[in-house]
């Protein structure tokens, strides 16, 4: 068989992410992608402690750790430097959805609006992780978290932010997921030569937020690819391209059951999130079909 | 050499330009907007070679400082009060994580209300963030004192950013003579920015990553031995600019003390303005001087402890307040007295809060009323307070 | 002893460019050795809405940085508003104001002051400065100050009138020159 996947590690081994981390293993495929010429910018997220302390580094890469909300335009701030110096070099911010989906949606608008020529990761683990499970604004519809305890789970559904960056005319945006690491790691490679901001939103399932076993760590991350719930595609100057399309999509439940965040949902429930994936879903081919 | 009537503004724009800023990142307030406007010319018509980022905040504004910084460019940026106030954070990332990023901050007063004027309260209360604070109180110094703040927290024993400060209006607003030296003079007095320690390719690193109590303690006890040794640096830094362009800066000013009995301690434009009623006193006969503080952060201890040893009143004229206490300078110059033996009597003024003007016969007032020992000790003197 | 700072205040409305009147007269000022400063009055400016503008220069080194409360002369860019606001307010007894004006001098009465008018507008629209109903008329104006009150001269004007002036510096430098022609000097 051929191997796809580059085999240079830029991440040691031993890192301290939790068992079944799907953030720690995205990052692995990243660095592979991207290669050693890698500028890494982390703002608080899992990834502060999965980085370790001082004086390691998990990264064979440069590494700037920076202040929540601010990944996007310090790794912009680095990119100009660069450039200033003539070092030609890949800048990623790796962010979690905290940091990218609510605290850093700011400066991360800015920098898309700007087109500044920087790779932003969100390994996207679906609230915030690092604090302890609160919910985000990437939460799941009817999720628990230990602020949206199971009495009064998350009443709004995930934000899309892979539209909003749509929305900011980027050349690329592109969903990801660490079940399907050929297609990731091309979607990296293919960031790497674009200029201009680009926005790759990584799912990244963790066992002890969503309340799932380490072993289900992919299988989870393939179910929500395989149920659409988390639909892999990628938009390249506003053109949609849908990656994978199950032919016969599975149903949300068998994600959901996995996990314990969403164990208290009824029958009714679980018919309310097929009904809104089913449309969601639909809404994505018409843009595929339109765009 | 170029002299031209120019803005405070424009000043530090061209300050910023001759020290070849490399990397700017800011984001508009009054009154700071000539100041970007113009670096955008400049960074637009080649004049200056740099990233000019146009962020949408200044926090924004600081976080591109820091990322450009780290990698090793020279970066600057200016705000003032409410964006100021907005970059708290990241002045706190700034120079925890060392990096030697200067800024131009317009001193005005933080609302509500809405007030654009001038006072000390938004860099003021960003006093324990580790960042130099130098207090400005003529265009050509604030020209001066870019070039000089880059020079001074690039040493290697500095290795902190620094704030250059100025009145709203009264200097930024106001156009004055500024005498500007040759690029190759300035060139020499501050060559190129090369980082001892950045994000770098060939030598990869992890920066400002987690760190127990073990050793945290310990970075922070040479954060602060930087900014002690800082005080050397200006005072070098100072000379070395004087002999080079004819005009002396150090930590303090001292206008007219030899032989005074009272000195007046005062920071900013009201410092130029009190040079005036000091002169007038002194013509009247009272044996009166004014030392003007330049440097806020670090300290000047020693100077301050220099001075009050051979006066017998002082009075520190704030143009800020620390609520429930009292003015900073006026806390500060107390503070570093209390353990000399022969101390002066201390009064502390309030005057000026959002910009409201400050003349020479406030300031001869406040002299006299000190002088006759008139003022209150123990609590805050407000000027002009119309309650 | 003799008096050697000069203070000036300009009265104008947003837009018409009192700011760089005041600039350009402390510029030409700073070229014949002086010291100066020039400053708006430091408030929220509006197109339209009264401004005021102010200049100080001295032959010894300005340390002062307080708004200038008694001027030495007065300059009005726009005669509306006379109107509207007390222009005189603080004026030294004896002080000069030159007024944009088609009236004769000899219609205004401000106290002791030596009054003097020009027609910048006028002299503004025939060298295509600004338009008709917004004719930019601070060069002109400081070219009658220069006549009237004598301390800055016409030829330093000019000069900072290239430096400040962003376009039309030569129409600039006419209609200051024109006024100063037909400004009658004491």
């Amino acid at each position: 068989m051929k191997l796809t996947i580059p085999e240079e590690e830029l991440m040691y081994e031993g890192t301290v992410d939790c068992q079944g981390c799907g953030a720690g293993l995205a990052m692995r495929y990243a660095l592979k992608a991207l290669g050693k010429k890698t500028f890494v910018v982390i703002p608080a997220c899992c990834w502060s402690i999965i980085a370790g302390p001082f004086p390691y580094s998990a990264l064979q890469v440069p590494l700037y750790h920076t202040a929540f909300e601010t990944a996007a335009v310090v790794s912009a701030g680095i990119k100009a430097a660069l450039d200033m110096k003539g070092i030609d070099a890949t800048v990623m911010a790796w962010a979690g959805d905290g940091g990218t989906f609510d605290i850093g949606i700011q400066a991360l608008s800015a920098v898309a609006e700007r087109n500044d020529d920087i790779i932003y990761v969100c390994y996207d683990n679906e609230a915030y992780m690092n604090t302890g499970i609160q919910r985000s604004s990437a939460t799941p519809y009817k999720a628990w978290t230990t602020t949206t305890p199971r009495k009064y789970p998350k009443a709004r559904p995930k934000k899309n932010i892979d539209e909003i960056l749509v929305a900011h005319d980027i050349p690329y945006v592109a969903t990801a997921s660490v079940a399907y690491p050929e297609d990731f790691i091309r979607k990296m490679k293919k960031a790497k030569d674009i200029k201009g901001t680009r926005f790759i939103h990584v799912l990244a399932p963790c066992p002890t937020g969503w309340r799932s076993l380490p072993e289900h760590t992919i299988k989870l991350a393939r179910l929500a690819v395989q149920t659409n719930i988390f639909p892999l595609y990628e938009v390249e100057n506003g053109k949609y391209k849908i990656n994978i399309k199950p032919k016969n999509p599975k149903p949300v439940e068998e994600y959901l059951k996995l996990q314990g965040r969403f164990r208290h949902l009824t029958g009714e429930d679980i018919k309310e999130i097929q009904e809104a994936t089913n449309k969601k879903w639909k809404k994505l081919l018409r843009k595929e079909e339109f765009f | 050499m170029v002299k031209k009537v120019i803005y405070g503004n424009h000043a530090v724009s061209y300050g910023a330009r001759d020290a070849r800023a490399e990397v700017i990142a800011a984001y508009p307030i009054t009154p700071q907007t000539q100041v970007v406007e113009l670096l955008s010319e400049f960074c637009a018509s080649g004049e200056l070679k740099a990233k000019f980022i146009k962020v949408e905040s200044e926090h924004s504004a600081m976080a591109a400082c820091v990322g450009a910084s780290a990698a090793g460019a020279r970066a600057f940026t200016a705000t003032s009060s409410q964006g100021l106030a907005l970059m708290h954070e990241m002045l706190h990332w700034a120079s925890n994580a060392r990096h030697p990023i200067v800024m131009a901050n317009i001193n005005r007063a933080m609302g509500p209300p809405w007030n654009i004027w001038t006072d000390q309260n938004d860099s003021i209360s960003q006093r324990d963030t580790g960042w130099l604070q130098f207090y400005c109180s003529t265009n050509q110094e604030v020209y001066d004192t870019t070039l000089m703040t880059f020079k001074i927290c690039e040493n290697d024993k500095v290795l902190l950013p620094g704030m250059l400060v100025l009145d709203a209006f009264v200097l930024s607003h106001t156009s004055e003579v500024v005498d500007m030296p040759l690029q190759e003079e300035i060139d020499e007095f501050l060559p190129p920015y090369r980082a001892k320690y950045k994000l770098d390719l060939d030598d990869p690193r992890a920066f400002g990553g987690l760190m127990f109590p073990d050793w945290y303690y310990e970075l922070k006890y040479k954060q602060h031995t930087s900014m002690e040794e800082a005080l050397d640096v200006i005072e070098k830094v100072g000379k070395e600019f004087g002999d080079r362009f004819g005009r002396y800066y150090g930590l303090v000013e001292e206008y007219r003390i030899e032989e005074a009995e009272i000195v007046l301690i005062v920071s900013g434009t009201i410092a130029q303005t009190s040079k005036e009623a000091v002169d007038i006193l002194r013509k009247e006969g009272m044996k009166i001087g004014l030392v003007r503080m330049r440097t806020f952060r670090p300290f000047p201890k020693e100077k301050i402890r220099k001075i009050a040893s051979k006066v017998n009143k002082m009075i520190v004229i704030d143009r800020n307040i620390s609520f429930g206490s009292e003015g900073a300078f006026f806390t500060e110059t107390k503070a570093c007295l209390y353990n000399e033996k022969d101390r002066p009597m201390i009064f502390g003024v309030i005057i000026g809060l959002g910009g409201r003007d400050v003349t020479v016969e406030d300031i001869m007032k406040i002299a006299k009323k000190g002088k006759e020992g008139k003022f209150k000790v123990n609590e805050i003197n407000w000027w002009g307070v119309k309650l | 002893m003799e008096k050697e700072m000069y203070e000036v205040r300009f009265h104008g409305r947003g837009g018409q460019g009192a700011v760089t009147a005041a600039t350009i007269l402390a510029d030409a000022a700073f070229r014949e050795g002086k010291d100066v400063q020039a400053f708006p009055i430091f408030g929220v400016e509006r197109r339209g809405a009264p401004v005021a503008a102010f200049m100080r220069m001295d032959t010894k080194p300005i340390d002062l940085k307080t708004q200038i409360y008694e001027p030495d002369s007065i300059v009005v860019l726009d005669p509306t508003l006379l109107d509207v606001i007390d222009v005189t307010k603080g004026l030294k007894e004896g002080g000069k104001i030159i007024i944009n004006s088609s009236k004769k001098a000899s219609e205004f009465k401000f106290g002791k002051a030596k009054v003097y008018t020009i027609d910048a507008t006028k002299i503004a629209v025939k060298h295509g400065l600004g338009t008709k109903t917004n004719p930019i008329v601070n060069t002109a104006i400081l070219g009658a100050y220069s006549k009237a009150v004598g301390n800055v001269s016409i030829e330093a004007i000019e000069e900072a009138i290239g430096e400040k002036v962003p376009r039309k510096k030569e129409e600039n430098k006419k209609a200051a020159r024109e006024a100063y022609e037909v400004t009658r000097g004491e």
